[in-house]
Order: structure tokens, then sequence, then C-alpha cells
């Protein structure tokens, strides 16, 4: 029996029918075709599925699609305004923060959830704080400039 | 107007897509009413399969389709020997799905099709496989070998499935006029690429058009093609493969066949549907191709100043249950352990021994970090043996630059050619690198720290990385008469390295337009079909070269069309901001414009079409509308196949400071000078080569998938199977040193590899410095974890404790 679910999708009222046992990375995949989130692991270790439910940072992965009922999420499809590129997506591009770009958006996510929280982060705390997202590509250092770079600016905004 | 593309740092030109979540990974295409695919996998290392019974699988709802050996018709054959060598001389390959016996843990024994992923595993478990009582195994190459040990196949003693030797000079001689000897064993342990993302391949079928689609996370779209063609029988242009966004690959992603890119396709013709395998984590570790076991035994033959006479190896390679790839690794290996140095005379013996577990075929770095890990530990040991300094004894055996091209006489590289280094600065890296860590200013704190109880010590390591090898790639380009676009096909592809963007530098540069006005279509045996795959540090050498030939080509054409059409002598014309000019004048043409021209027309679609066409005062005239061997179009095609390959080098160094009551390890700069001839875009370079460190680092501290004495994988996910994060990859200072390669017209080198190379002989020589006051044992053996570095503690027998 399928359950009926309803939620907010970046910012639209979007509903859908899954399986109990269906994650919500696959509904928002296969169901939704908001393909931007990625399976790296399945397990909560790599952070490719990164989204923000109701303003937490979690790995759609490990949250089945049922636990979605009435909650607001946000994907890396929602991260740009319209053309408008986010200015964590802008300075991904100018710092070549990507590679394969599987990661890519799991670390979007991720660090648009920590500066939501912390717009003054040091090093270290960009750092750790990524450290649930694998990359294999890009031995992270242009990434970690790249967060600090878009927090600095978006201080001075 | 001339200024130079090549060389600069152009901002990766196909970012946008990834950075908004439009990438198209083989998981992403809709491929609708698509079936998946799971397996059911050998839960044994060696064993007989007694039945299989898929009754209960069947029947479960949502199963379309159970496959096992027996419904495969001509599929169940050893899959090819990719890489045939004389010295292999017991080669094994693996059946798509396991035919009488297993050999390794996750081994493919039948195949489940269903209407969805979820369907498809649970129906796997109700697969009931009845193995035989599982065989004893030998998961150790050094026990392997031995003679009473387990087979891993009945047929090949000792497990060897092949043996060779190769000579350079006269090594017995070199051993007995040396005054010195260096004699040690180290070992590298087994690792994964872990691409982040994993394999992946669908296939569709046209039964109309006779047509098979394949998409592929490969790296070698054009040989996959080439494979299914043969292996089904059908023609090669009835079969379209499509490598799309590969996320990673590292080497993994370009053995063929993996069992699933034969049955997927299989299945999706058998059942006309289209049909979807998405390997998960766990398969990853148990079904896609590892890499690096090999045991080294080196001993040097020296004078007392140092001087390197003679080497002489002897090492063991762990090949896993299967040899598909043949012995690309050990050969690379075999070749790379003389390094950047003289040594002018070599013996190098190599065994690869079977043993029931995964696979091997190259991970990045192929053989090279391996024998780095040999040659630099040793370089280090003769130093501290004879009393002498480690730069100084690397620089007295260091290859000079009036040396090259510099043959190592009788030895063969991987690619079957001679073992020539092209050329490079070994000696000015040399000084780079000592100049970059200020060595007085490192010694005086290295010495401040010792008296605050704190232990600094440095570690470096050279490497060198045949790259770009052949046979060829080929480039195609077209200039698009409506929009002027330049369209560049070639027939490898990319996992990330930035294709897109360096090969329209170089296309950018012949026909003087913008990199954002070159689009790269590669990895689609639709767009261009010649060529080969993605390895070996290849694609900025051997594709990036056949590109700028066929740019050069495709200049000439639009010179002469814009020569006719603007009445001027081609020598007064100059191309840039996508149009040809009369130089000093403000007469031009567009590139759009000479496109169109060049296509004789019958029917105009704009204006300057008009000019094409038959009554158009410009097109009169009496000849035919296409000269003799004139193509119409600006449309060429070139191809390049390198003599042999091109050699890049570097050198690393570390500082480290290490807890010796914690055994812990903090990197406190990690410095670079590499050179990887002209670099066409430092950006990108820099990406490749911090990106290979990291895995580097991986390797040299975490990665090493573990087996028990069974056979069965410890740690086949990302929670045991340590991959660094942001948390551990320190830093990276990058010094770029550029010697053109005289090999190819572009003078580039690969770069792909480079950096993971060096990184675990310049950590253990760093920890080794900084635990020099212990007197620890040497560190022979990577992945070096805490617990390695406490052991060489208590092993040293120096009073430990003490000093803490
Ligand atoms: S796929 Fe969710 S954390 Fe890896
Ligand atoms: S860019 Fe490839 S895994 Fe991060």
């Amino acid at each position: 029996m399928k359950t009926h679910i309803t939620t907010t999708v970046n910012g639209e009222p979007e509903e859908f029918l899954c399986e109990t046992e269906q994650t919500l990375l696959d509904i928002l995949r296969d169901e939704l075709n908001l393909t931007g989130s990625k399976e790296g692991c399945s397990s909560g270790d790599c952070g490719a599925c990164s989204i923000i439910l109701n303003g937490r940072l979690v790995c759609a992965c490990l949250v089945l699609a049922v636990e979605a009922e009435g909650q607001k999420i946000e994907t890396i499809e929602g991260m740009a305004d319209g053309e408008e590129l986010h200015p964590l997506q802008k300075n991904f591009l100018k710092d070549a923060a990507l590679q394969c770009g599987i990661c890519t958006p799991g670390f979007l996510i991720a660090a648009k959830a920590l500066l939501e929280k912390n717009l003054n982060p040091t090093e270290k705390e960009v750092r750790y704080w990524l450290a649930g997202n694998l990359c294999r590509c890009t031995g992270y250092d242009k990434i970690i400039r790249s967060v600090l770079n878009t927090a600095e600016e978006m201080r001075r905004k | 107007m001339s200024t130079r593309i090549f060389g600069e740092r152009v901002q990766r030109n196909n970012d946008e897509r990834l950075l908004t979540g439009g990438g198209r990974y083989v998981d992403d295409i809709p491929l609708s009413g698509a079936l998946h695919v799971a397996f059911v996998r050998s839960p044994f290392a060696r064993a007989q399969i007694i039945s299989i019974d898929t009754s209960i699988a069947k029947e479960h709802p949502g199963v379309i389709k159970v496959y096992t050996y027996k419904d495969i018709g001509n599929l169940d054959v050893e899959m090819p020997l990719l890489i045939p060598h004389p010295a292999l001389h017991s080669p094994k390959t693996q059946r798509p799905l396991a035919h009488d016996d297993v050999f390794y843990v996750g081994q493919t024994v039948v195949m489940v099709v269903a209407i969805d992923r979820y369907v498809a595993e649970d129906a796997a478990r109700l697969v009931d496989v009845e193995y035989s009582d599982p065989f004893n195994c030998s998961i150790e190459i050094e026990e392997a070998v031995l003679d009473d040990a387990p087979l891993v196949h009945p047929d090949v003693p000792n497990n060897v499935a092949a043996h060779c030797i190769q000579v350079s000079g006269n090594p017995d001689k070199a051993f007995q006029e040396a005054e010195h000897y260096t004699k040690l064993k180290v070992r590298v342990d087994r690792s994964t690429a872990a691409p982040m993302e994993c394999r992946a391949v669908a296939a569709r079928f046209d039964a109309v058009s006779g047509e098979l689609t394949v998409w592929d996370g490969t790296q070698a779209p054009i040989s996959v093609r080439g494979g299914i063609a043969s292996i089904f029988n059908l023609d090669e242009d009835k079969v379209r493969v499509i490598a799309p966004d590969v996320g990673g690959g590292f080497g993994q992603k370009v053995l063929l066949f993996y069992p699933d890119e034969l049955l997927v396709p299989f299945a999706a013709m058998d059942l006309d549907r289209p049909v979807k395998y998405i390997e998960d984590r766990t398969e990853n570790f148990l079904g896609s191709t590892q890499e690096r076991t090999q045991i080294h035994d080196v001993e040097l033959a020296a004078t007392k100043d140092g001087v390197v006479l003679g080497l002489k190896d002897n090492f063991l390679h762990d090949t896993g249950a299967f040899i598909p790839y043949g012995i690309a690794v050990a050969q690379v290996a075999s070749t790379g352990i003389l390094g950047p140095y003289r040594i002018p005379n070599s013996r190098v013996e190599y065994k690869a021994i079977y043993t029931p577990i995964v696979p091997v075929t190259p991970y990045r770095g192929c053989g090279r970090p391996h024998a780095c890990f040999a040659i630099e530990r040793a370089m280090d040991q003769l130093a501290d043996e004879l009393g002498l300094d480690r730069f100084e004894v690397r620089r007295r055996n260091l290859i000079s630059e009036d040396e090259f091209p510099y043959e190592r006489p009788n030895l063969l590289f991987a690619d079957g050619l001679a073992v020539i280094y092209d050329s490079g600065q070994y000696a000015k890296a040399l000084d780079m690198i000592i100049e970059k860590i200020n060595l007085d200013e490192f010694n005086t704190q290295q010495k401040a720290a010792a008296q605050e109880g704190k232990y600094l010590g440095l570690g470096l390591s050279f490497y060198v990385e045949a790259t770009g090898i052949g046979p060829y790639e080929g480039g195609h380009i077209k200039v698009h008469p409506i929009t002027g676009k330049v369209y560049v096909n070639t027939g490898l592809t990319t996992q990330g390295q930035g294709h897109e963007t360096v090969f329209a530098q170089i296309v950018a540069d012949q026909l003087g337009v913008s990199p954002e006005d070159v689009i790269l279509v590669e990895g689609d045996t639709g767009a261009f079909d010649w060529g080969v795959a993605t390895y070996a540090s290849r694609a900025a050498v051997v594709s990036g070269n056949a590109i700028h030939l066929a740019a050069q080509k495709a200049r000439k054409i639009v010179l002469d069309a814009a020569g006719n059409m603007l009445e001027a002598s081609v020598d007064d014309l100059e191309l840039g901001g996508g149009e040809v000019r009369v130089r000093g004048s403000d007469v031009s043409v567009s590139l759009a414009a000479v496109a169109t021209a060049c296509n004789p027309l019958r029917y105009a679609f704009n204006e300057a079409a008009q000019a094409a066409t038959q009554f158009a005062p410009a097109a009169r005239s009496d000849e035919p509308a296409l000269g003799d061997g004139r193509a119409p179009g600006v449309e060429t095609t070139a191809y390049y196949a390198p003599p042999h390959a091109t050699w890049a080098y570097g050198v690393h160094a570390a500082i480290v400071e290490v807890d010796p009551g914690l055994c812990s390890i903090d990197i406190k700069r990690y410095i670079c000078v590499h050179d990887c001839g002209n670099m066409i875009n430092p950006t990108i370079v820099e990406g490749q080569v911090m990106g290979g460190v990291a895995q580097g680092m991986g390797g040299a501290f975490y990665e090493r998938v573990e087996f028990d004495s069974e056979g069965n994988p410890r740690n086949a996910n990302f929670m045991d199977f340590l991959v660094p994060y942001a948390t551990e990859v320190s830093q990276i200072e990058l010094h770029h040193i550029e010697t053109p390669s005289p090999l190819n017209p572009l003078g580039v080198k690969g770069v792909g590899e480079a950096g993971t190379i060096p990184v675990a002989p310049v950590i253990a020589s760093a920890i080794e410095d900084a635990l020099k006051p212990f007197g620890i044992k040497r560190l022979h053996h990577v992945p070096l974890s805490p617990n390695s570095i406490y052991e060489a503690l208590q092993e040293s027998g120096g009073d430990f404790n003490s000093k803490l």
C-alpha cells in the first residue's frame, strides 16, 4: 500500500505516493526527477545525497520518504535563484572547486547549511563541517577556499 | 588578438550544469519503464556450485526474469584477456556468471531483473545457491606462491600467472664492483579507487532499427562498443556506447568487461525493455577491481659516495582471482623502480600471483606508487647507511639535463615500447624543493621543537611517470555554419579532468574563437568512434595533440576560404574574436559565414547562406561545386600516435610533527614540485595534482582493503574503509616547472596520476626523520597507521618511554 505524502520542495508544494521502505533520496530522484542529489554510499558516509530538511542538513539516503510528510525539503535544484547562481555556486565555479562533479551538489548543500548557521567560520570549522562529505577528485583544498571566500563575500554584503 | 589561450587559467567551462544539479550520470538518464538488475554474489572465496534454485525468486512479485549461466547463451564464456603478454603464461579471466566454481567473494553468480531495484534486491535474496564446503585458500601472496599452497586455479602451479625478468646493462658486474650494498623489503597493501560514483550501466535495444544503446560509466566507451559488437556479433554501427558524466574513475572504470557491462545489454535485448544496473557501494568493494599489493625485495649496489651502480628487485604482485588486464600494473612497476636515477645496470624479476579475492587492474598510479615507495625508501636508507645527506645522494644519481633522451637499454614499458625518458630538469626540481622547504629554517625549527619535546620530521620523494602512451587517439572538428561555434570530438572520455576546457583552449588558439564557443562532445561512439580510452595519464597528450592537428587543418581551410571571400592573401589574414580579418583593416568575415560559404548550397536559410547558393555571384563558376579532394564545410579529422611514452616527474616533500605518545601525525607542510611539460591550464593541472596527492595521502595512511584468511572482505563500506575527508588532507603547496616534451607538437606530458605516486614514501621518510631520536625501525609498509608507528617505536629498542 502506497502512502500519500505532502511536502514542500524548494519552496513549492509537492505530493507523491511512496512505499514505506523507499528512501527520500529515491523518491526525489526517481519520482520527482530531482536527480541533483546523488547516491554515493546509501549509508550516510559520503554526503552526496545531502539535502536540507526543515533547516537541518541530512543525508537523504537515511531518511524514509514517509518521514517527509509536512516537511520542508531543500535540494540543489533550488539553490540558485532562477538564473542567478547562489554565491557558493559562483565561487565553486570561479575557484574550480569541482572535477567530476558528482560530490558537488552535496558539498554545496552542506556548505549552504553551514553558512546559514555561521557566516564567519574558521578554516578548521569549514573542514570539520564538511567532514561528512567525501570527494575523491579535488583533494578538498579548492572547496575549502571557495567556502571561505564565499563566507567573506557574504559578510561584506 | 594573438594572445595564446594555451597556458591560461581559463575557467572550467562545463561546471554550471554540475553546480546546479544538472549533471547527467548514468543513473540520472531518464529511461522510462527501465528494469533493474541485482546480482546474487558468491559468499565464498573458493567453492564449487552444487546447484542453483531460482524458483522462489522467479515467483516474487515484480520479478521479470532470473538468469544463471545457463540462461545467457553465448555469453557463457570467459571474458577477454585485454592485454596478452608473453610472460603471462597462465591467463585466467572470469565468466559473466559463475559456472561450476566461484573464485572470490562477490563474484556474480545469478542476475535478477525486476521492476525496480528494491524488488530486484529482495528477489536476489530468494535465490538458493548450494555450494560445496569452501576450499582452502591463501590470501597472502608470499604464502600463495609456496609449493604446498592451495591453488586458486587448479591448473596454475604455485598460483603464478606470470613470470617476467627484465635486465638492463650488466647488473652482475655492477654488484661485483660496488663498495656498498643496501637491502630492503617493502610492501604496499591492497587498495581501491573508490570513485564517488559507483559503476553503472543502462541499455536500451530498439528492435525496429536494430540499434543497441548502452550508457556506461566507463573510461573506454569505444573499446566497450568494439567488445559488445564482437561478443554479440553485431555490426559496430548498430551499437552506440555513451559514457555520460562519469563520477570519477581512477582506473577502475577502464576494465572491460565487468559482467554487468555484458549482461545488462543482453537482458535489454532479451527482454526488449530498457534495463539498468546501478552498483551500490558495497558491490563496488566486492565486484569492481582493486590494486596495489606488491612486496619488493630491493638491493642497491653503490659506491661509497652513494652513486648507485646497480639495482636488483625481486617482487611479487597480487593479481587477485583473475588477470583480465594482463600484467600492466606489474610491468609499470618493474620499469618505474629505477625512478629518475641513472642506475645503468638493473635486474628486475617479478611474479604475478593469483589470490582468491577481487581481481586487480590499474588504479591511479598503476604500479608506480609501489615502485616509487621501494626505490625512494632505498635511497633514504642508502644515504643513512653511508652517512650522507638524503638530498645529496639523490643529486648524485639524478639523470642530468644533457643526458636526455635517456634510454634504458633492453627494458620494455607496459606499452611494449622502449623506456626512453624524453626530457626533464631533475636537478632543478631538487634545487627548487630545497629552496621552498627552506632547509636551514627547518633544521632550526626541528632543533627548537626537540627542546620542547616535539618531534618534527622532513621527508622527500622523487617520482617519474611515463604518460601519454599509445596506440592513438583522434580529433574531429566542425565549425557550425549558423552559430560559428566549433564542435570538437575525440574518442576518449572524461571523469572530471576538464577535457571540455583544455581541449577548447587548444582549438581556440587555432581558430581565433573564445574557449566558450568550443563545444566538446566526447565519450559517445555516436559522435566519434575511433580511439581507445582514458588511462595512463594520456588524454592531454594523445587526444590533445590529435585535436591540435585537426584544428590546424581547420585553420587552413578557414584561411583559404576567407582569402577567397575577402580577396586577400592568406598571409594578410588573422583569426580572432570569431572572425577572419585582413590585418590592419576592418575588412572581415565571421567564422560562421566562412563555414557556410565552404558548403556549396542549393537552398538558402539565411543571408550568409545566400552567398553560398548556385546563383550567387560569389559561387558562380564552371567548375564542380567541390574541387578535387575538397569536402564541404569546415570539418577536419586528425590522429595522433605517440612514438612512445613521455616522462613526467616531480619531487614532493613534507614536514610532519609526530606525537610519539599518541602515534599521531600532523602534516605541517606538503610541498610539490612537478613538471608535466607545457601546461595547457595551470588551474586544471593543480586540481589534478591536488586530487592525486589526496589519494596518495589515503594510500599513505588509511586505505587498506582488508580480507580475512578465508577471503572475506572486512571493510567493504565507507565506515570501515577509510577515505580521507577534508579533515585529513592538508593544504598543498604547488610549484611548476615546464620542460616541454620533444615528442609531441604541444610539448605536453600527462599529469593525471602524478600526485598520487610519491606520497607514501614522503610520509614514511618524514616520520622516520621525526622519530630519529628513538632510533625507530624503518617504515617499509604502507599504509602507515598509528599502530604501525607504535610497533616501530616498540621495536626500536630505544628508551622510548623515558623520552616522552
Ligand atoms: S548516499 Fe547518502 S551519505 Fe552517501
Ligand atoms: S569532484 Fe569528483 S568526487 Fe568530488
